[in-house]
Protein backbone atom coordinates (compact mmCIF):
# COMPACT_ATOMS: atom_id res chain seq x y z
CA UNK A 1 0.00 0.00 0.00
CA UNK A 2 1.08 3.49 -1.22
CA UNK A 3 -0.54 5.97 0.37
CA UNK A 4 -4.19 5.82 2.52
CA UNK A 5 -6.94 8.62 2.54
CA UNK A 6 -10.90 8.82 3.34
CA UNK A 7 -12.60 7.58 6.76
CA UNK A 8 -14.56 4.44 7.38
CA UNK A 9 -16.44 3.09 4.53
CA UNK A 10 -14.53 5.59 2.08
CA UNK A 11 -11.64 5.08 3.81
CA UNK A 12 -8.86 3.76 0.26
CA UNK A 13 -5.34 3.45 -0.74
CA UNK A 14 -3.53 3.43 -3.92
CA UNK A 15 -2.19 -0.29 -4.12
CA UNK A 16 0.84 -0.82 -6.42
CA UNK A 17 0.39 -4.38 -8.29
CA UNK A 18 3.60 -5.06 -9.17
CA UNK A 19 4.13 -1.32 -10.74
CA UNK A 20 0.92 -1.04 -11.32
CA UNK A 21 -1.12 1.35 -9.29
CA UNK A 22 -4.98 1.03 -8.35
CA UNK A 23 -7.22 2.44 -6.14
CA UNK A 24 -8.44 0.00 -3.46
CA UNK A 25 -11.75 0.43 -1.11
CA UNK A 26 -10.40 -0.49 2.94
CA UNK A 27 -14.40 -0.39 3.95
CA UNK A 28 -13.10 -4.14 5.05
CA UNK A 29 -9.70 -3.95 5.95
CA UNK A 30 -9.50 -0.45 9.03
CA UNK A 31 -6.56 -2.26 10.24
CA UNK A 32 -4.20 -1.84 6.95
CA UNK A 33 -1.59 0.84 6.50
CA UNK A 34 1.29 1.94 4.03
CA UNK A 35 3.88 -0.40 4.01
CA UNK A 36 0.81 -3.43 4.37
CA UNK A 37 0.76 -5.68 1.81
CA UNK A 38 -2.96 -6.91 0.99
CA UNK A 39 -5.05 -9.28 -0.49
CA UNK A 40 -7.15 -7.31 -2.66
CA UNK A 41 -10.61 -8.69 -4.73
CA UNK A 42 -12.74 -6.40 -7.11
CA UNK A 43 -11.49 -3.50 -5.74
CA UNK A 44 -11.61 -4.22 -1.61
CA UNK A 45 -9.07 -5.07 0.51
CA UNK A 46 -10.50 -8.16 2.13
CA UNK A 47 -7.13 -8.76 4.25
CA UNK A 48 -3.75 -7.85 5.43
CA UNK A 49 -0.85 -10.23 4.70
CA UNK A 50 1.03 -11.55 8.24
CA UNK A 51 4.49 -11.93 7.03
CA UNK A 52 5.06 -14.41 9.73
CA UNK A 53 2.86 -16.78 8.87
CA UNK A 54 3.67 -15.68 4.81
CA UNK A 55 7.47 -16.94 6.02
CA UNK A 56 6.49 -20.13 7.52
CA UNK A 57 6.21 -22.41 4.48
CA UNK A 58 10.19 -21.64 3.53
CA UNK A 59 10.96 -22.73 7.08
CA UNK A 60 8.97 -26.08 6.23
CA UNK A 61 10.68 -26.21 2.93
CA UNK A 62 13.76 -25.74 5.04
CA UNK A 63 13.16 -28.99 7.26
CA UNK A 64 12.69 -30.44 4.07
CA UNK A 65 16.12 -29.45 3.00
CA UNK A 66 15.04 -27.10 -0.19
CA UNK A 67 16.34 -23.57 0.41
CA UNK A 68 14.39 -21.35 -2.79
CA UNK B 1 5.91 -9.15 -7.04
CA UNK B 2 6.24 -9.97 -3.37
CA UNK B 3 4.21 -12.66 -1.58
CA UNK B 4 3.78 -14.01 -5.45
CA UNK B 5 7.06 -14.98 -6.99
CA UNK B 6 8.52 -16.93 -3.87
CA UNK B 7 5.47 -19.28 -3.95
CA UNK B 8 5.89 -19.82 -7.24
CA UNK B 9 9.80 -21.46 -6.59
CA UNK B 10 10.52 -24.24 -8.98
CA UNK B 11 12.64 -26.00 -5.74
CA UNK B 12 10.12 -25.41 -3.63
CA UNK B 13 7.64 -27.07 -5.77
CA UNK B 14 9.65 -29.97 -6.38
CA UNK B 15 10.64 -30.23 -2.70
CA UNK B 16 7.28 -30.83 -1.37
CA UNK B 17 6.09 -32.52 -4.41
CA UNK B 18 8.52 -35.30 -3.42
CA UNK B 19 7.21 -34.81 0.43
CA UNK B 20 3.37 -35.65 -1.20
CA UNK B 21 4.86 -39.06 -3.04
CA UNK B 22 7.08 -40.08 0.22
CA UNK B 23 3.23 -39.61 2.13
CA UNK B 24 1.33 -41.23 -0.08
CA UNK B 25 0.59 -45.43 -0.21
CA UNK B 26 -2.78 -45.61 -1.92
CA UNK B 27 -5.09 -44.11 -4.41
CA UNK B 28 -7.11 -40.49 -3.20
CA UNK B 29 -9.41 -38.23 -4.71
CA UNK B 30 -8.87 -34.73 -3.56
CA UNK B 31 -11.28 -31.80 -5.20
CA UNK B 32 -10.08 -27.94 -5.24
CA UNK B 33 -13.08 -26.18 -5.24
CA UNK B 34 -12.07 -22.90 -6.39
CA UNK B 35 -11.52 -22.32 -10.17
CA UNK B 36 -8.54 -19.99 -9.54
CA UNK B 37 -6.84 -22.76 -8.08
CA UNK B 38 -7.93 -25.15 -11.27
CA UNK B 39 -6.01 -22.44 -13.22
CA UNK B 40 -3.08 -22.68 -11.35
CA UNK B 41 -3.14 -26.17 -11.49
CA UNK B 42 -3.38 -26.67 -14.77
CA UNK B 43 -1.49 -23.33 -16.10
CA UNK B 44 1.74 -24.79 -13.45
CA UNK B 45 1.09 -28.68 -14.60
CA UNK B 46 1.32 -29.27 -10.96
CA UNK B 47 -1.07 -31.86 -11.21
CA UNK B 48 1.89 -33.23 -13.46
CA UNK B 49 4.19 -32.99 -10.31
CA UNK B 50 1.40 -35.17 -7.96
CA UNK B 51 2.02 -38.99 -8.08
CA UNK B 52 -0.13 -41.54 -10.17
CA UNK B 53 -2.19 -42.33 -6.98
CA UNK B 54 -3.52 -38.89 -6.19
CA UNK B 55 -6.72 -37.75 -8.48
CA UNK B 56 -7.21 -33.77 -8.44
CA UNK B 57 -10.97 -33.47 -8.91
CA UNK B 58 -11.93 -29.86 -10.68
CA UNK B 59 -14.50 -28.46 -8.37
CA UNK B 60 -17.67 -26.58 -8.77
CA UNK B 61 -15.93 -22.96 -7.80
CA UNK B 62 -16.45 -20.90 -10.51
CA UNK B 63 -19.23 -18.40 -10.26
CA UNK B 64 -19.95 -17.38 -13.31
CA UNK B 65 -20.18 -21.00 -14.28
CA UNK B 66 -23.03 -21.81 -11.80
CA UNK B 67 -24.73 -18.99 -12.24
CA UNK B 68 -28.30 -20.03 -13.25
CA UNK B 69 -29.11 -20.09 -17.40
CA UNK B 70 -32.03 -17.91 -16.35
CA UNK B 71 -30.06 -15.12 -14.03
CA UNK B 72 -28.25 -14.60 -17.50
CA UNK B 73 -31.48 -14.50 -19.44
CA UNK B 74 -32.83 -12.38 -17.02
CA UNK B 75 -29.51 -10.02 -17.35
CA UNK B 76 -29.67 -9.66 -21.07
CA UNK B 77 -33.39 -8.80 -20.74
CA UNK B 78 -32.24 -6.00 -18.43
CA UNK B 79 -28.92 -5.07 -20.53
CA UNK B 80 -31.75 -4.68 -23.82
CA UNK B 81 -33.47 -1.90 -22.52
CA UNK B 82 -33.26 1.35 -23.59
CA UNK B 83 -31.75 3.75 -20.62
CA UNK B 84 -29.74 1.12 -18.64
CA UNK B 85 -26.56 0.94 -18.51
CA UNK B 86 -25.50 -2.89 -17.28
CA UNK B 87 -22.31 -3.24 -15.55
CA UNK B 88 -20.58 -6.55 -15.27
CA UNK B 89 -17.13 -8.28 -14.44
CA UNK B 90 -15.59 -8.86 -17.58
CA UNK B 91 -15.65 -12.75 -17.89
CA UNK B 92 -20.11 -12.34 -17.71
CA UNK B 93 -20.18 -10.94 -20.86
CA UNK B 94 -19.67 -14.38 -22.94
CA UNK B 95 -21.46 -16.51 -20.88
CA UNK B 96 -24.14 -18.00 -23.05
CA UNK B 97 -27.73 -17.67 -22.16
CA UNK B 98 -30.48 -19.53 -23.94
CA UNK B 99 -30.00 -17.43 -27.58
CA UNK B 100 -27.58 -14.54 -26.64
CA UNK B 101 -25.02 -13.30 -24.44
CA UNK B 102 -23.89 -10.12 -22.99
CA UNK B 103 -21.52 -9.15 -25.55
CA UNK B 104 -24.16 -9.53 -28.32
CA UNK B 105 -26.33 -7.06 -26.86
CA UNK B 106 -23.58 -4.60 -26.83
CA UNK B 107 -23.25 -5.50 -30.31
CA UNK B 108 -26.83 -3.99 -30.65
CA UNK B 109 -26.12 -1.21 -29.13
CA UNK B 110 -27.08 -2.59 -25.20
CA UNK B 111 -24.90 0.03 -22.90
CA UNK B 112 -22.87 -3.15 -21.27
CA UNK B 113 -19.47 -1.89 -19.63
CA UNK B 114 -17.05 -4.00 -17.93
CA UNK B 115 -16.48 -2.60 -14.22
CA UNK B 116 -13.75 -3.67 -12.13
CA UNK B 117 -15.26 -2.76 -8.60
CA UNK B 118 -19.00 -2.42 -7.95
CA UNK B 119 -18.19 0.68 -6.52
CA UNK B 120 -17.21 1.45 -9.96
CA UNK B 121 -21.14 1.03 -11.14
CA UNK B 122 -22.44 3.11 -8.56
CA UNK B 123 -20.36 5.56 -9.10
CA UNK B 124 -21.59 5.87 -12.82
CA UNK B 125 -24.92 5.57 -11.23
CA UNK B 126 -24.35 8.99 -9.18
CA UNK B 127 -22.55 10.26 -12.37
CA UNK B 128 -25.76 9.82 -14.88
CA UNK B 129 -28.50 10.35 -12.84
CA UNK B 130 -30.95 10.36 -15.88
CA UNK B 131 -29.89 6.48 -16.72
CA UNK B 132 -30.34 3.19 -14.70
CA UNK B 133 -27.52 2.04 -14.07
CA UNK B 134 -27.67 -1.81 -13.00
CA UNK B 135 -24.70 -4.15 -11.63
CA UNK B 136 -24.61 -7.76 -12.26
CA UNK B 137 -23.51 -9.11 -8.68
CA UNK B 138 -22.75 -12.57 -8.71
CA UNK B 139 -20.07 -14.63 -6.54
CA UNK B 140 -18.93 -16.54 -3.96
CA UNK B 141 -18.25 -15.07 -0.63
CA UNK B 142 -15.14 -13.12 -1.82
CA UNK B 143 -17.15 -10.99 -4.28
CA UNK B 144 -20.40 -10.61 -1.67
CA UNK B 145 -18.89 -8.41 0.64
CA UNK B 146 -17.73 -5.68 -2.05
CA UNK B 147 -20.89 -5.77 -4.09
CA UNK B 148 -23.03 -5.98 -0.52
CA UNK B 149 -21.02 -2.66 0.16
CA UNK B 150 -21.95 -0.59 -3.16
CA UNK B 151 -26.03 -1.45 -2.33
CA UNK B 152 -25.05 -0.64 1.35
CA UNK B 153 -24.01 2.85 0.29
CA UNK B 154 -26.49 2.93 -2.42
CA UNK B 155 -28.81 2.83 0.10
CA UNK B 156 -27.29 5.40 2.48
CA UNK B 157 -26.45 8.20 0.01
CA UNK B 158 -29.87 7.44 -1.64
CA UNK B 159 -28.48 6.31 -5.26
CA UNK B 160 -32.54 5.85 -6.66
CA UNK B 161 -31.38 4.43 -10.22
CA UNK B 162 -29.01 1.83 -8.83
CA UNK B 163 -29.62 -1.74 -8.64
CA UNK B 164 -28.12 -4.93 -8.48
CA UNK B 165 -28.78 -8.14 -10.44
CA UNK B 166 -28.10 -10.97 -7.19
CA UNK B 167 -27.18 -14.46 -7.95
CA UNK B 168 -24.35 -14.86 -5.09
CA UNK B 169 -23.68 -18.60 -4.18
CA UNK B 170 -21.89 -20.05 -0.62
CA UNK B 171 -19.12 -22.84 -0.58
CA UNK B 172 -19.76 -25.31 2.61
CA UNK B 173 -23.48 -26.06 1.24
CA UNK B 174 -22.12 -27.32 -2.60
CA UNK B 175 -19.31 -29.29 -0.30
CA UNK B 176 -22.06 -30.98 1.44
CA UNK B 177 -23.85 -31.43 -1.81
CA UNK B 178 -21.30 -33.03 -3.21
CA UNK B 179 -20.03 -35.20 -0.23
CA UNK B 180 -23.94 -36.42 0.02
CA UNK B 181 -24.21 -37.28 -3.74
CA UNK B 182 -24.59 -40.92 -4.22
CA UNK B 183 -21.45 -41.22 -6.42
CA UNK B 184 -19.74 -39.25 -4.99
CA UNK B 185 -15.58 -39.79 -5.48
CA UNK B 186 -13.93 -36.81 -3.40
CA UNK B 187 -12.12 -37.55 0.01
CA UNK B 188 -10.69 -34.49 0.59
CA UNK B 189 -11.03 -31.14 0.04
CA UNK B 190 -8.61 -27.80 -0.78
CA UNK B 191 -10.81 -25.34 0.19
CA UNK B 192 -10.52 -21.57 -1.39
CA UNK B 193 -8.95 -19.07 0.57
CA UNK B 194 -10.02 -16.43 -0.24
CA UNK B 195 -13.88 -17.30 0.44
CA UNK B 196 -12.28 -18.44 4.04
CA UNK B 197 -10.43 -14.84 3.98
CA UNK B 198 -14.11 -13.46 4.21
CA UNK B 199 -15.80 -16.48 5.95
CA UNK B 200 -13.16 -17.39 8.35
CA UNK B 201 -12.75 -21.41 8.72
CA UNK B 202 -15.00 -22.33 11.26
CA UNK B 203 -18.00 -22.53 9.30
CA UNK B 204 -15.75 -25.99 7.55
CA UNK B 205 -15.83 -27.79 11.15
CA UNK B 206 -19.15 -29.34 11.15
CA UNK B 207 -18.62 -30.53 7.73
CA UNK B 208 -15.48 -32.19 8.45
CA UNK B 209 -16.91 -33.97 11.44
CA UNK B 210 -19.89 -34.70 9.31
CA UNK B 211 -18.71 -36.33 6.26
CA UNK B 212 -15.26 -37.32 7.88
CA UNK B 213 -13.58 -35.46 5.08
CA UNK B 214 -10.56 -33.49 5.82
CA UNK B 215 -10.82 -29.63 4.30
CA UNK B 216 -7.44 -27.67 4.15
CA UNK B 217 -7.76 -24.26 3.75
CA UNK B 218 -5.62 -23.08 0.58
CA UNK B 219 -3.50 -20.56 -1.71
CA UNK B 220 -3.45 -19.81 -5.32
CA UNK B 221 -0.03 -19.73 -5.52
CA UNK B 222 2.24 -23.39 -6.58
CA UNK B 223 4.10 -24.20 -3.17
CA UNK B 224 0.06 -23.26 -1.44
CA UNK B 225 -1.68 -25.46 -3.67
CA UNK B 226 1.16 -28.41 -3.24
CA UNK B 227 1.18 -27.53 0.43
CA UNK B 228 -2.77 -28.11 0.73
CA UNK B 229 -2.57 -30.89 -0.97
CA UNK B 230 0.43 -32.50 1.11
CA UNK B 231 -1.64 -31.55 4.19
CA UNK B 232 -4.69 -33.22 2.51
CA UNK B 233 -2.56 -36.63 1.73
CA UNK B 234 -1.40 -36.39 5.29
CA UNK B 235 -4.61 -36.32 6.78
CA UNK B 236 -5.95 -39.07 4.59
CA UNK B 237 -3.26 -41.20 5.34
CA UNK B 238 -3.48 -41.16 8.92
CA UNK B 239 -7.20 -41.33 8.40
CA UNK B 240 -7.73 -37.65 10.04
CA UNK B 241 -10.46 -35.49 8.97
CA UNK B 242 -9.68 -32.14 10.25
CA UNK B 243 -10.00 -28.46 9.23
CA UNK B 244 -6.03 -27.16 8.71
CA UNK B 245 -5.38 -23.86 7.47
CA UNK B 246 -2.20 -23.70 4.97
CA UNK B 247 -3.51 -20.11 3.89
CA UNK B 248 -2.73 -18.64 7.57
CA UNK B 249 -1.04 -15.48 5.68
CA UNK B 250 -4.32 -14.30 4.49
CA UNK B 251 -6.64 -16.45 6.28
CA UNK B 252 -7.84 -15.76 10.31
CA UNK B 253 -10.26 -18.49 11.98
CA UNK B 254 -12.77 -15.74 12.15
CA UNK B 255 -12.64 -14.48 8.68
CA UNK B 256 -13.25 -11.17 8.07
CA UNK B 257 -15.74 -9.42 10.76
CA UNK B 258 -16.49 -6.23 8.93
CA UNK B 259 -17.46 -7.86 5.85
CA UNK B 260 -19.31 -10.58 7.06
CA UNK B 261 -21.63 -8.15 8.97
CA UNK B 262 -22.29 -6.25 6.28
CA UNK B 263 -22.71 -9.40 3.84
CA UNK B 264 -25.68 -10.50 6.93
CA UNK B 265 -26.79 -6.88 7.01
CA UNK B 266 -27.60 -6.77 3.06
CA UNK B 267 -28.18 -10.56 2.12
CA UNK B 268 -30.30 -13.36 3.30
CA UNK B 269 -29.55 -16.78 2.77
CA UNK B 270 -31.61 -18.53 0.32
CA UNK B 271 -32.28 -21.55 -2.29
CA UNK B 272 -30.39 -21.57 -5.38
CA UNK B 273 -30.15 -23.50 -8.43
CA UNK B 274 -26.56 -23.85 -9.87
CA UNK B 275 -25.98 -24.31 -13.19
CA UNK B 276 -24.95 -27.68 -14.69
CA UNK B 277 -25.55 -28.73 -11.03
CA UNK B 278 -29.05 -28.18 -10.40
CA UNK B 279 -30.74 -26.35 -6.94
CA UNK B 280 -28.77 -26.62 -3.59
CA UNK B 281 -30.79 -25.80 -0.63
CA UNK B 282 -29.48 -22.67 1.53
CA UNK B 283 -26.47 -22.01 -1.45
CA UNK B 284 -27.64 -18.30 -2.20
CA UNK B 285 -27.45 -14.86 -1.32
CA UNK B 286 -30.18 -12.71 -2.20
CA UNK B 287 -30.92 -9.29 -1.27
CA UNK B 288 -32.47 -8.65 2.29
CA UNK B 289 -36.19 -7.34 2.07
CA UNK B 290 -35.24 -3.90 2.98
CA UNK B 291 -33.09 -3.47 0.30
CA UNK B 292 -35.83 -4.59 -2.31
CA UNK B 293 -35.70 -1.01 -3.75
CA UNK B 294 -32.37 -1.97 -5.36
CA UNK B 295 -33.37 -4.92 -6.53
CA UNK B 296 -32.81 -5.14 -10.53
CA UNK B 297 -35.35 -8.23 -10.88
CA UNK B 298 -37.68 -7.10 -9.40
CA UNK B 299 -37.68 -2.86 -10.30
CA UNK B 300 -37.06 -4.40 -14.03
CA UNK B 301 -39.70 -7.05 -13.52
CA UNK B 302 -37.89 -10.21 -15.06
CA UNK B 303 -38.58 -12.53 -12.27
CA UNK B 304 -40.82 -14.21 -15.14
CA UNK B 305 -38.41 -15.62 -17.28
CA UNK B 306 -37.33 -19.13 -16.70
CA UNK B 307 -35.93 -21.01 -18.78
CA UNK B 308 -34.47 -25.04 -18.90
CA UNK B 309 -30.62 -25.54 -19.48
CA UNK B 310 -29.70 -27.55 -23.03
CA UNK B 311 -28.30 -31.46 -22.15
CA UNK B 312 -25.93 -30.78 -24.46
CA UNK B 313 -23.42 -29.05 -22.83
CA UNK B 314 -21.90 -31.55 -20.03
CA UNK B 315 -20.14 -28.60 -18.01
CA UNK B 316 -22.32 -29.63 -14.67
CA UNK B 317 -20.17 -33.13 -14.81
CA UNK B 318 -17.22 -31.25 -15.40
CA UNK B 319 -17.82 -28.80 -12.27
CA UNK B 320 -18.77 -31.75 -10.33
CA UNK B 321 -15.34 -33.19 -10.80
CA UNK B 322 -16.65 -36.10 -12.83
CA UNK B 323 -15.57 -35.36 -15.88
CA UNK B 324 -12.22 -33.56 -17.03
CA UNK B 325 -12.52 -30.92 -19.93
CA UNK B 326 -10.43 -32.96 -22.43
CA UNK B 327 -12.95 -35.79 -21.89
CA UNK B 328 -15.63 -34.03 -23.13
CA UNK B 329 -16.43 -34.55 -27.05
CA UNK B 330 -17.50 -31.32 -27.26
CA UNK B 331 -14.18 -29.63 -26.00
CA UNK B 332 -12.31 -28.23 -28.84
CA UNK B 333 -15.07 -28.73 -31.22
CA UNK B 334 -18.49 -28.04 -30.98
CA UNK B 335 -17.23 -25.52 -28.01
CA UNK B 336 -14.63 -22.89 -28.14
CA UNK B 337 -14.32 -19.62 -26.46
CA UNK B 338 -15.89 -18.26 -29.72
CA UNK B 339 -18.55 -20.13 -29.62
CA UNK B 340 -18.92 -21.84 -26.16
CA UNK B 341 -21.72 -24.46 -25.14
CA UNK B 342 -21.52 -23.35 -21.77
CA UNK B 343 -20.05 -21.02 -19.16
CA UNK B 344 -16.56 -22.98 -18.14
CA UNK B 345 -15.22 -22.67 -21.41
CA UNK B 346 -15.69 -19.07 -21.40
CA UNK B 347 -15.29 -17.61 -17.64
CA UNK B 348 -11.38 -16.84 -16.66
CA UNK B 349 -12.07 -19.23 -13.49
CA UNK B 350 -13.69 -22.09 -15.77
CA UNK B 351 -11.95 -25.30 -16.00
CA UNK B 352 -12.39 -25.62 -20.07
CA UNK B 353 -10.78 -22.14 -20.33
CA UNK B 354 -8.10 -23.53 -18.86
CA UNK B 355 -8.01 -26.44 -20.14
CA UNK B 356 -8.46 -24.25 -23.78
CA UNK B 357 -5.87 -21.94 -22.49
CA UNK B 358 -2.85 -24.23 -21.17
CA UNK B 359 -3.71 -27.59 -22.89
CA UNK B 360 -5.40 -27.87 -25.86
CA UNK B 361 -3.46 -30.62 -26.79
CA UNK B 362 -4.38 -32.08 -23.51
CA UNK B 363 -6.36 -34.74 -25.10
CA UNK B 364 -4.04 -36.20 -27.37
CA UNK B 365 -0.95 -36.69 -24.82
CA UNK B 366 -2.99 -37.44 -21.39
Amino acid sequence: MLSVSGEDLTRGARVSFGGIVKEVSLAYCPEARVGDHVIVHVGFAISRVDEDEARKIFETLKELGETP
Amino acid sequence: MRFLDEYRDAAGAKALAAEIRRAVTRPWTLMEVCGGQTHAIVRFGLDALLPAELTLAHGPGCPVCVTPLETIDRALAVASRPGVIFCSFGDMLRVPGSRDDLLRVKARGGDVRIVYSPLDALALAEKNPGREVVFFAVGFETTAPANAMAVFQAARRGVKNFSALVSHVTVPPAIAAIMSALDNTVQAFLAAGHVCAVMGTREYEPLARKFRVPIVVTGFEPLDILDGVLRCVRQLESGRAEVENSYARAVRPEGNERARQVLADVFEVVDRNWRGIGPIARSGLALQPAYADFDAEKRFRVEGIRVVESPECRAGLVLRGRLKPSECPAFGTSCTPERPLGATMVSSEGACAAYWRYRRDGAAHA
